[in-house]
């Protein structure tokens, strides 16, 4: 909210500057966002006197003018403005001066070849109207050489920031009161004499007594409408409001000054009794801002016969809003549900300052004395003749009473304020104090529910800078970890991720549906109903599409390689329509694996097994069991239609539980996302790697061998499908005691080797318990482990 | 006879001496110490002498011997070393040359943050909770003292799914973290004292809002909390988080449903070369103050929601964006590149795996 000092101080009496009244606003809750001094601006323009005028000798749209600031010497300004002439007063800006319309700097010149000491200037030049025809013309009073700041009497404008919690500051009044109760002057009593009125009331009914619990009203006729008065624009001007027309703008006046919208009708445009009634279903009003609403049965509107007029409390209707040909008005002060004004300002999408006033809660105690002071106001400015005022239905006054107990100030806040000193306070902001601390609050404060936000206010009021540190207790001896078994896990990941060259990314949670389909494997998406744009939209089912959307942007930059990672969720619909969030690292390879090189020679990209490299490096970091991992690759494997289907496999603990999927990514999946290939990608998914059981520090015993290992290699000739890993495997087992590792050092196919067949050779380590191997054991180990080959389809290579 | 040895002695030890190969070497050995050379055949001599003559002739044979030996072993080792140096010299590799390069990784500042709350507030006895984003609006707002048409709710800009859970609510994602706040007092109770950090959303977006981003909450229930202890909570954790002792807060009365009395925390800062530096009175010259945080008194409303008595319970939460204190603390000035998973970014901005925060440490990583 926008208020000038000059109306500020027309409710409180102060001699505080305008940096303290700024500080007391942020010291009690009001946080001011700026303070615009329009003098500033205008510094450097003064009152001036054309004392001659007279052609310019080169240019016939130029005068040359002789300007008297009051100074001992006239200046000489050459001026363009058609309206300049001698005798006339208007505002000189001086060499030096930074015209506020366009921030530049005004210099002694030569305008064609005529020496000018200034600029003459328009309205649109210091920023106070529109106008641009000519140049200001002041009355014949003004004071020649005051400053035009101080002649104008503009007043710095403070730009504050009004809590949801406190319509009642939304006015400047109630602003007023806040910083009266806070010390920082004496609120000026509000003067307003009830107006009677004359003749009859109006014929005004209530139909809609949830919606609007009261309406009252009253007519005056023979208004003139037309301008409002120089002080209320300059007043409405500097809280950003566009006076309109003299009639609107009294209504804003109350509206800015007292935290009340009201509503002036054109009498002569209504037809019957008004009544505050729901809305027909489809029943349409043109409003005041030229669109017209279609408005439903929850929604309190004020109409007569023939149409609505008013959405009530949110917006006038077009139709009988207030032109300057009215004459007659009916003014409409009421009171609507809060509750409702929201549901409806919602369902239409308006936003005005009055549903912002009237949702949050108006002050139910102040319709009669609004209406006067609007009848006033009125009066004041248009004439005219008051009627007597019809009153429908009753505000709810009622006020809340609290039983405080003004110990609660330091067992809640921690700070100690004398009981007096909160009575204080609490009865400069109007709230009744009895004797045994009854509280009885005003009712303009809706947000006052129990004693904790008297609590607040005593603190706001007091002072928060008076609240003293107090340590937390802290338990006794060296803190305890608190990390999360996830938290652990993620931590681990995260930093042997990076410790094995990948970048960490973020990226969005949502993304394009086409992408997040590619990715869906059939799965419901989250999709937001009002999403910001199209490219965020569906909640993410892999942590793929993110990174290769981001390894695309990094290759559009002309990067040769990403390597990306990021740790985050994958967002499904659970059991009965929750959330079903499921923890999950992704990887994505893309690019050149090795750049050229002297020594590296050509370019080379990543492949499946890199995907592999790092799944069951990062699993291994996750604390999942790799060396007891199936890895199930092709259409079985099920690493999912994004892959290429035999460059891809899962990674599974027992026949069910995937870990994991990684491999070389689909073409149709790199056409999807406009990469060029090969991308190898992975993706771990945390919450199904089995947490560690009953871990404690203690390691497993152990002691080396004393005996070395020995080598010894075998050639099978195998089927060509069958995979590398299940021959491993078989060998391993052949002699579970002895045989401790068993590793493919060499596939062959091709020249020497049967169709159908390749050759595989594994160097297989026996390691030796309390004695040497004997000629004999060596030659039954091997026995076994060629029998165990031997049933995997392998025979051994000659 | 022993000059004739003599004279042979010093051939051999010439030849030795102009022998230009280790083959020449051995040859030379062979002839002279092999077991047809001549100083062999002498040695063998000595057996079919008497033992007066033997006494008087083995000196001086094994003499000769020696030193054809010596002399033997000391030219091989010259030309040995000659040799090897003449192939290291063939060896040479231009060290100018790039080694193989090694990929760099790093951790995001948003995650290298996190552990570094994490730690500062373990340290303080806070345990780590964690919440679904995709909320229900009962949890994300309702609980938290903003019912249906609470103006607050719309101040929210909240992103909705079109869908309701089985219990009607209507599902979004949440807009902050404190639903958080809720659910670990609902499953755990009281006393509680957490963080919860996390990813947050609001439709929002321009240059320095983005419809994602991260946050943290810190929640202290107990019998006898107040405000003074979130003041000391908060001054704790920031001097901590930038390491330095001139932090200053201020406190100023805000609004939140959620919380009663309501606290915007602002932090001084000094321009530093143009820059925002967190540290110092923000009302000194060259200072200013910036607002950093929301907390405040957990509202008994929202106590009694998440099931536990007022009466008995009561306590602060607040809540902080992690990127903010990402920029704020490693000099970062634009947050949509949080999000971009730029690569070049990443490396500059992003921590090594070693940087793992630790108390003893400093939880900072210095630049």
């Amino acid at each position: 909210m926008k208020f000038s000092l000059e109306w500020l101080k027309y409710f409180l009496e102060t001699d505080a500057s305008v940096q303290e009244i700024a500080a007391a606003l942020n010291r009690i809750g009001h946080e001011v966002e700026g303070i615009e001094d329009p003098a500033e601006k205008l510094a450097g323009f003064r009152v001036a006197e054309v004392l001659t005028a007279g052609p310019h000798p080169d240019a016939d749209k130029l005068q040359v003018l002789s300007v008297s600031t009051g100074d001992a010497e006239p200046l000489q300004v050459v001026c363009g403005a058609p309206n300049a002439r001698a005798g006339m007063k208007g505002v000189l800006g001086l060499p030096g001066a930074v015209v506020p319309a366009n921030g530049m700097e005004l210099r002694k010149s030569a305008i064609r070849g005529v020496e000018s000491n200034g600029m003459m200037c328009s309205v649109r030049e210091l920023e106070l109207g529109e106008e641009h025809d000519g140049i200001i013309e002041l009355p014949d009073d003004a004071p020649v050489g005051k400053a035009f700041a101080e002649y104008s009497d503009v007043s710095p404008v403070f730009d504050v920031a009004i809590t949801p919690n406190r319509p009642d500051c939304m006015g400047v009044l109630g602003i007023a009161r806040d910083l009266a109760a806070a010390g920082l002057g004496t609120l000026k009593p509000v003067t307003s004499d009830p107006v009677e009125g004359e003749g009859e009331a109006p014929d005004i009914r209530i139909e809609d007594e949830q919606g609007c619990p009261a309406f009252y009203a009253r007519t005056i006729t023979g208004v003139t409408n037309g301008p409002s008065p120089a002080w209320m624009q300059r007043r409405l001007k500097a809280a950003g409001q566009r006076p309109i027309s003299a009639l609107v703008d009294c209504t804003n006046y109350l509206m800015l000054a007292f935290g009340r919208p009201a509503h002036v009708y054109d009498l002569a445009k209504l037809s019957g009794p008004v009544i505050a009634r729901r809305a027909k279903d489809g029943e349409t009003v043109e409003a005041l801002n030229e669109k017209t609403y279609t408005l439903d049965s929850s929604m309190t509107v004020i109409a007569d016969d023939t149409q609505v007029h008013d959405i009530g409390g949110i917006m006038g209707g077009e139709h009988s809003g207030a032109t300057d040909a009215t004459t007659d008005v009916l003014l409409e002060i009421a009171y609507f549900d809060p509750e409702a004004i929201g549901v409806t300002g919602r369902k239409l999408g308006i936003a005005s300052d009055a549903r912002t006033r009237f949702e949050r809660g108006v002050d139910p105690a102040f319709l009669d004395k609004g209406l006067d002071i609007l009848t006033s106001l009125i009066l004041k400015t248009c004439g005219g003749t008051p009627g007597a005022v019809a009153r429908a239905g009753k505000p709810p006054v009622e006020p809340t009473r609290i039983a405080f107990d003004p110990k609660l100030t330091a067992t809640l806040a921690g700070v100690d304020v004398a009981e007096g000193e909160q009575k204080r306070i609490l009865e400069a902001l109007d709230f009744e104090v009895a004797g045994d601390w009854q509280v009885t609050c005003p009712p303009r404060r809706h947000d006052i529910e129990g004693p904790a936000d008297l609590v607040e206010e005593v603190v706001r009021l007091y002072g928060l800078d008076k609240v003293e540190s107090v340590a937390l207790p802290r338990a006794e001896g060296v803190a305890k970890p608190t990390a999360s078994p996830l938290q652990l896990t993620e931590r681990k990941v995260r930093r042997a991720a990076a410790a094995r060259g990948l970048n960490e990314a973020v990226t969005w949670s949502f993304l394009p549906t086409q992408k997040a389909q590619h990715f869906a494997d059939g799965a419901d998406l989250w999709v937001l109903d009002n999403p910001i744009s199209e490219d965020l939209k569906a909640m993410r089912p892999s942590l793929l599409p993110g990174l290769l959307m981001a390894a695309r942007r990094n290759a559009d930059r002309g990067a040769d390689t990403s390597r990306l990672f990021e740790i985050g969720r994958r967002y499904f619909r659970g059991a009965d329509g929750a959330s079903d969030e499921k923890p999950t690292l992704g990887v994505v390879l893309a690019g050149e694996k090795t750049l050229r090189g002297w020594s590296e020679g050509k370019a080379k990209g990543f492949d499946a097994y890199d995907a592999k490299a790092e799944a069951l490096a990062l699993l291994e970091a996750a604390g999942a069991p790799v060396d007891n991992l199936m890895v199930m690759a092709g259409e079985k494997g099920g690493a999912g239609a994004q892959f290429h289907p035999g460059q891809s496999a899962t990674l599974r603990l027992g026949p069910k539980n995937v870990l994991a999927r990684f491999g070389a990514l689909h073409p149709a999946t790199l056409k999807a996302f406009d990469l060029d290939g090969p991308v190898v990608a992975v993706e771990i998914y945390l919450d199904a790697v089995p947490a560690r059981k009953n871990a404690g520090f203690a390691r497993g015993p152990y002691a080396p061998p004393a005996l070395q290992a020995i080598t010894r290699d075998f050639a099978f000739l195998v089927p060509a499908d069958l995979a590398a890993g299940d021959l491993v495997k078989a060998v391993r087992g052949a002699d579970k005691q002895s045989i401790v590792d068993a590793r493919v050092f060499d596939v062959f196919a091709g020249a020497g080797v049967p169709e159908g067949k390749k050759s595989l050779a594994l160097e297989v380590t026996l390691q030796p318990g309390e004695k040497s191997f004997a000629e004999a054991e060596i030659k039954a180990l091997s026995d076994k482990i060629v029998a165990a080959a031997t049933k995997q389809g392998a025979e051994l290579r000659g | 006879m022993s000059t004739e040895h003599e004279q042979q002695v010093t051939d051999t030890l010439e030849r030795l001496h102009s022998a230009d190969s280790v083959d020449q070497v051995e040859a030379i050995r062979v002839e002279a110490l092999g077991k047809q050379g001549w100083i062999s055949q002498l040695m063998k001599t000595l057996g079919k002498m008497s033992p007066e003559e033997r006494q008087q002739e083995a000196p001086r044979i094994q003499g000769l011997r020696t030193r054809v030996a010596d002399a033997v072993e000391d030219r091989k080792a010259v030309l040995e070393a000659a040799a090897l140096e003449e192939r290291l010299a063939s060896e040479t590799l231009d060290l100018t040359l790039p080694a193989p390069a090694t990929p760099k990784g790093s951790v995001h500042p948003v995650s290298q943050v996190m552990d570094e709350l994490a730690e500062i507030f373990a340290d303080l006895g806070f345990s780590v909770a964690t919440g679904p984003e995709v909320e229900d609006d009962w949890h994300n707002f309702t609980a938290l003292n903003m019912a249906e048409t609470h103006p607050a709710r719309a101040m929210h800009d909240t992103f909705y799914f079109p869908d309701t859970d089985a219990d009607g609510r209507r599902m979004l994602l949440r807009t902050h973290t404190s639903p958080v706040q809720i659910r670990s007092m609902v499953a755990n109770g009281a006393p509680i004292r957490i963080i919860a950090p996390g990813r947050v959303y609001r439709s929002d977006s321009d240059a320095t809002h983005t419809p994602m981003f991260h946050q943290i909450e810190g929640l202290v229930i107990d019998r006898d909390i107040h405000l003074g202890h979130l003041k000391w909570t908060l001054e704790t954790f920031l001097k901590a988080f930038f390491e330095r002792d001139d932090i200053v807060l201020r406190l100023r009365p805000s609004y939140f449903p959620f919380t009663e009395p309501s606290v915007e925390v602002d932090v001084g800062w000094k321009d530093v070369n143009g820059r925002r530096v967190l540290g110092g009175d923000g009302d000194a010259p060259g200072h200013g103050w910036m607002e950093l945080l929301g907390s405040g008194m957990v509202n008994r409303r929202v106590i009694e929601f998440a099931g536990l008595d007022p009466q008995e319970w009561q306590g602060f939460a607040f809540g902080v964006g992690v990127d903010r204190l990402a920029m704020l603390k490693y000099a970062m000035d634009d947050l949509r590149a949080f999000f971009d998973g730029d690569n070049r970014w990443l490396t500059h901005y992003g921590f090594s795996p070693f940087d793992q925060p630790t108390l003893s440490a400093g939880v900072g990583a210095k630049a």
